[in-house]
Order: structure tokens, then C-alpha cells, then sequence
């Protein structure tokens, strides 16, 4: 081999390693996890027993906060998208000299750990907090109406947390779309609204599925705001998986959870993205 | 054809724009423009970049709003309709095809969107008219520059506005299919007859294909006619420079009468026919274009009677197939050209060859010494 092929497998190398080492074994241990024999524990050892009834057994025991999961993901994406859109599009084409500074105050949040910012979500939120006391005066809320431990709070939590990947990918999407298509929309009869359904809506589909994608999978996963926010009757199925590996110490449901959530992720994607006809504008 | 029939049904109105400014924070892009395209014509607004063409067009299609001033379509105030609801559609200077919607959608567009329910038979006529039906399920990105060029004059076309504005529609095409596309352009003109508005800043397209050209700079429209009638008989330095080549050499008015003026150049007296003098008293530019100027190895007779002037010596031969072109220096320092055409009738003349020079009066134009005599001159690339 000569030493010029020889560098692209070098140049591979670093990739291939953190690959491996961070998704490749992992995901193998998670796999043979899902297989192992339910009787194991952390005193006893496990063992792999090829037991495929612990997908069944899975579904069955956490169905309900598995569904959650998918339902609370698929609404706070929802949400994300719609707030998300009106953001994107703000910023895209009507911030002007504050564009920039409007950018680094979507991604302003990252300097702060998750956990700090959906902590203080539960002083926003609070049964004596502004938020509810304005709720409670205008008979939103009951008198003793609460938003902590609600779905509300969840979702809200969720919808903030996930907000800047929606808005980021829909803004590099809006942004290349050239202005004259929008001009030239208008001058072949197309009223603001039309135009803006028939040009640039379409045209900014990669975004949509790129935002809704990076909202949707991680959202489904996420643990943080339910504990946080929520009360048992809000678990998600990331709790669940959470408590399974780190108190009840029973790696196989743990296991056949994360791959029973993993499947259900992919496949929606995967029809999602199909339904979305997108690949030819990816 | 049908499509013809249906345009020129009498609803066919005039464009006419009164007082129309428009004023960017820093500069003035048009200055109390008037003017009216009457209608059926093939009109083109040419100048150099910046000079207010684009923005007018603009205006008209509604892309921009005017600061000042009015435009009609017939009895009809446009000035601040929106774009949507104009009868006008603009042929965008690189295209703006949808990239999402095949040729045959892209096409289809302003129809639909004004409720037009069985638009395939319409779409594949208009696509016809293209040469582009094979075509009708391409993405605009699978098709060549001219190939979109046609798209997008089809998709203004099928909507049969009463004026279709072209901003520089063959700017980004390469040199022989600009030609092409000229020839193409005027014919689909005249078979539709409607109303063409034609920006440019190429002055052999604008001379091409326009029955009225309005040569604009600076904001302001400097002169307006036919294409020979600009050539023939330019009204300012600019006209004169920007449309073609032309010599401009320094004169004193000697005398006027109503139907010829005199002008002293040089001590040779030339006269200028008055409606092509455009001052009378005073200095100015005597303007010959280089091919009306007649050249004969000195004191040997030149066939055309005219302002006959002496002591010229050739400093530079361009033999360029068709015709010649020479620099001739005259007594007084300047440099005129002259193009004369291959006949074969006399051998080209060599260089440092002593030379008279002649033209017919009537070719020659007089322009007032005020005006810059550069003005124009450098033809943008």
C-alpha cells in the first residue's frame, strides 16, 4: 500500500476509536444486556441467556411510561416547532442588525448546565411563584391549582430545554432560501400567506425534519424534566430505565427498555422522514 | 396562435409612469422619472449599473415602492398596488425558479394561485412556445442556463400580464446563446403582442430587439427614441459614448440659420444640420460616428462631397476581417477613428500614411461643450 492510501486510513483512525470506544462497545453491552437472564443481580453476576421474552416482559411492566414518553416528546416538539418557526423565521429574515445578537441569545443558555436551568424551571414554576399566583387570580388555575407536578410542567420544561435545536436547524434552512423566490412568488399572484405556504414553507422542510429530529429523539429519552418537574404520576420511560440500571440493579429489563425505546425511535424516524419527502431536498 | 388573439383583445393599455422618484437612505436610485410605453411595444430602459433601471422596474412590478410620483397602467393608478394584484409579471434577472417544483409547477404557478383549475393544456402551450415540453418534469437545477432562462419566461408569460418586465434576462447567459435568445425573445414578443419592458445595461441587445429604448444614467432618463434614432442623432455626450463608438471633437459656433448650423473646427469650417445641432451659440462637440468617416491618401478626392479636413497621418491599423479600423491623428492632436468596410475597392492603408478626412454633413451631430465629452465612454464588462 502506498503511503498516500495509507494517511486516509490514518485520518479515519481518530474517528473510527471514538466511534467504537463510545458507541460500538456500548451499544453492544446495552444489546447483550437486553438478553441477559432476569434472575442475575449485582451480587449474583449476569449472564447472557438469550431470553427475548424480556422485550415482552418490558413493554408489558413499562408500557404506560413508554407511551408517555413518545406522547409528551411528540407535543413538546410540536410546541418547539410552532414557537421554534415564529423564532427562526424572526430572526432569518426580519432581525436585521440584531440578527447576531439575537443568535448567541438562543444558544446564550448552553453556557449554563441543564440540570441549573430546569432546576430554577422549578422556582418558575413554583405553588407561591408568580406564574401560578397569576394563573390562580384569573381562575386559570383552581385555588389551589399547581403547575409543578403536572404535565404542564414537564412538557414546559421539555419545550425549554429543546427549544434552540429546533431553532437552530430551521434557521440555517430559512436563511439560504433566496429572497427573490419570495419576490418572485408575489409577483406570480401569490398573497404573503400563499407564498409563504407554496415557497418558502417547502423549502424549508430540511429544517422542519432536521429540528423536529433533534427535538423529538433526545426529548423522548430525557429524564431531567420529569424528575424535576414532575411527580411519579409524570415518569417517563427514562426514569424508568434510569431507576431499573442505577436502584433496582435489573440490568435485562433495563436493557430491553433502551432497545425496545431505540427501535420505536428509529422506526418512527424512518417514517417520518419518508412521509416528509424529504430526501430529495436533504 | 390562440395566445395572441386573447392579449390583444383590446384590453391592451399603455404604461405610464409621471413624476416617479425613489430615494435610498444615502443616494436618489430615480429622479422624477417620466415616461409611457405604449403598449404592444418591445421597450428596453439601458444604462450602466446604478443608474436607476433596475429600481424602476422594481417599482413597476411593486417589488419596490416609490417615494414619490405615479404609475398607470391606462386610467388605472398602480402605484401602490401590491405586487400580487398587478397584471404584470418580471422575468428575474437570474431566474428565481422554485427549486422545489418541476419546470411543469414552476410554470404553473401564477396560474394556480389565481384559482385556475385545468392548467396542463395552457402549461404545455406555453411550454411549446419554449421549445421546452420534453422537459415539462425536470427540476430547474437538472436544466442549462438558457434552458431556465425559457422556464422563467414561461412562467411570466402563461399569466399574460399586460406588461412583462425582463430585468436582465440574458445577463448570465454565455455570448452565442445571448444572441440566440435575442432573436428568440423579439419573436415570441411579436407573436404574443404584449407589453415588454426590458432592462439592460447591453446596448447591442437593447438596440436588437427594442422598438423604443430609453437610455438611462443617473436616475434620470438622458434620452428616449428608436434604436437608429439614438445612434443617428444622440442628444448628450452619454448617448453618444454609451450606444456604439463616436468621435467627439471640440468646436466653435460660427453661425446658425434655421436649417443649418456652422461650426468652426479647427479653422475649417463644418456645418451641421439644425435638428441635429443641439446648441446653437457658443463651444461644443462635433460628433461623427467611425464608420461615416471617409478616408483617401492625402489630395487624392474622397467620393462623398462633405466636411473635407487636411493633415491627417494613420497611427493605428486593426485589420479585423469584415471592416478596418484606423486611428487618424489629426493637426490639432486629437485621435479620430474610422472604420471602413473590406470592400476590396482600395488596399488598406498602411500606417503613417498622410490622409484626408470627410463625412456628409448630415451624419454629424453637434453636442453643447458643457457636457463631459467621457461621459459613458467606459462600457461596463
Amino acid at each position: 500500500m502506498t503511503g498516500r492510501k495509507l494517511t486516509g486510513y490514518w485520518l479515519i483512525l481518530p474517528a473510527a476509536l471514538w466511534l467504537g470506544l463510545f458507541f460500538a462497545i456500548p451499544f453492544y453491552s446495552l444489546l447483550a444486556n437486553s438478553l441477559y437472564d432476569p434472575e442475575g443481580s449485582v451480587l449474583t453476576g449476569y449472564h447472557v441467556s438469550y431470553r427475548f421474552a424480556n422485550f415482552a416482559d418490558a413493554i408489558r411492566d413499562s408500557g404506560p411510561e413508554l407511551w408517555r414518553s413518545l406522547w409528551y416528546a411528540g407535543l413538546a416538539t410540536a410546541i418547539c416547532l410552532v414557537l421554534g418557526y415564529v423564532l427562526a423565521y424572526a430572526i432569518a429574515f426580519k432581525a436585521g442588525k440584531w440578527r447576531n445578537l439575537m443568535l448567541v441569545l438562543v444558544i446564550a443558555p448552553f453556557f449554563t448546565s441543564f440540570l441549573v436551568r430546569t432546576l430554577s424551571w422549578k422556582l418558575i414554576l413554583a405553588d407561591d411563584g408568580f406564574i401560578v399566583d397569576t394563573l390562580r387570580f384569573v381562575h386559570i388555575l383552581g385555588e389551589d391549582g399547581r403547575l409543578l407536578a403536572t404535565p404542564v410542567a414537564v412538557i414546559a420544561g421539555l419545550v425549554y430545554n429543546f427549544l434552540p435545536f429546533m431553532v437552530l436547524p430551521l434557521y440555517a434552512s430559512l436563511e439560504k432560501i433566496d429572497g427573490r423566490l419570495v419576490e418572485a412568488a408575489g409577483d406570480l399572484y401569490a398573497s404573503p400567506l400563499r407564498g409563504f405556504l407554496k415557497v418558502t414553507l417547502p423549502l424549508s422542510m430540511p429544517g422542519v425534519v432536521a429540528g423536529t429530529l433533534l427535538t423529538f429523539i433526545p426529548a423522548a429519552g430525557d429524564y431531567i424534566n420529569a424528575q424535576l418537574l414532575g411527580s411519579p404520576n409524570q415518569r417517563m420511560v427514562g426514569n424508568v430505565i434510569q431507576d431499573l440500571y442505577t436502584d433496582t440493579g435489573d440490568f435485562a429489563a433495563a436493557g430491553a427498555l433502551s432497545v425496545t425505546l431505540m427501535v420505536i425511535i428509529v422506526a418512527a424516524v424512518l417514517v417520518y422522514i419518508r412521509r416528509a419527502g424529504t430526501e430529495e431536498l436533504l | 396562435m390562440s395566445l395572441a388573439a386573447e392579449s390583444t383583445s383590446g384590453s391592451a393599455r399603455s404604461l405610464r409612469l409621471t413624476a416617479l422618484t425613489k430615494e435610498f437612505a444615502t443616494f436618489t436610485a430615480v429622479r422624477s422619472l417620466d415616461l409611457e410605453v405604449p403598449a404592444g411595444t418591445f421597450f428596453a430602459l439601458l444604462g450602466p449599473s446604478g443608474c436607476g433601471k433596475t429600481t424602476t422596474l422594481r417599482m413597476v412590478a411593486g417589488l419596490d415602492t416609490p417615494t414619490s410620483g405615479t404609475i398607470h397602467l391606462g386610467q388605472d393608478e398602480i402605484t401602490y398596488q401590491k405586487p400580487y394584484r398587478r397584471p404584470v409579471n418580471t422575468v428575474f434577472q437570474n431566474y428565481a425558479l422554485f427549486p422545489h417544483l418541476n419546470i411543469h409547477d414552476n410554470v404553473a404557478f401564477g396560474l394556480r394561485r389565481r384559482g385556475v383549475k385545468d392548467v396542463d393544456r395552457q402549461v404545455q402551450e406555453m411550454l411549446a412556445l419554449v421549445e421546452l415540453e420534453a422537459q415539462a418534469r425536470k427540476k430547474p437545477t437538472q436544466m442549462s442556463g438558457g434552458q431556465q432562462q425559457r422556464v422563467a419566461l414561461a412562467r411570466a408569460l402563461i399569466n399574460r400580464p399586460e406588461v412583462l418586465l425582463l430585468d436582465e434576462p440574458l445577463g448570465a447567459l454565455d455570448l452565442k446563446l445571448r444572441r440566440g435568445m435575442q432573436i428568440e425573445l423579439k419573436r415570441i414578443q411579436t407573436e404574443v403582442g404584449l407589453t415588454f419592458v426590458h432592462v439592460t445595461h447591453d446596448q447591442e441587445e437593447a438596440m436588437t430587439m427594442a422598438d423604443t429604448i430609453a437610455v438611462m444614467n443617473g436616475g434620470v432618463i438622458e434620452q428616449m427614441g428608436s434604436p437608429a434614432e439614438l445612434y443617428e442623432n444622440p442628444r448628450t455626450t452619454f448617448v453618444a459614448n454609451f450606444l456604439g463608438q463616436t468621435n467627439l471633437m471640440p468646436g466653435t459656433v460660427a453661425g446658425a440659420d434655421s436649417d443649418v448650423v456652422r461650426v468652426d473646427m479647427h479653422g475649417t469650417q463644418v456645418s451641421i444640420p439644425a435638428d441635429r445641432a443641439h446648441t446653437r451659440e457658443g463651444s461644443g462637440w462635433v460628433g461623427i460616428r467611425p464608420e461615416k468617416v471617409l478616408l483617401a491618401p492625402e489630395g487624392e478626392p474622397i467620393d462623398a462631397p462633405g466636411n473635407h479636413m487636411t493633415g491627417g497621418v494613420i497611427t493605428d491599423v486593426s485589420f479585423v476581417g469584415v471592416s478596418t479600423q484606423y486611428l487618424v491623428r489629426m493637426p490639432w492632436g486629437q485621435e479620430l477613428m474610422a472604420f471602413e468596410q473590406n470592400t476590396g475597392r482600395r488596399a488598406v492603408l498602411a500606417h503613417g500614411t498622410k490622409v484626408d478626412v470627410s463625412w456628409r454633413p448630415e451624419f454629424a451631430f453637434l453636442l453643447p461643450a458643457t457636457q463631459d465629452v467621457n461621459a459613458g465612454a467606459v462600457e461596463e464588462a
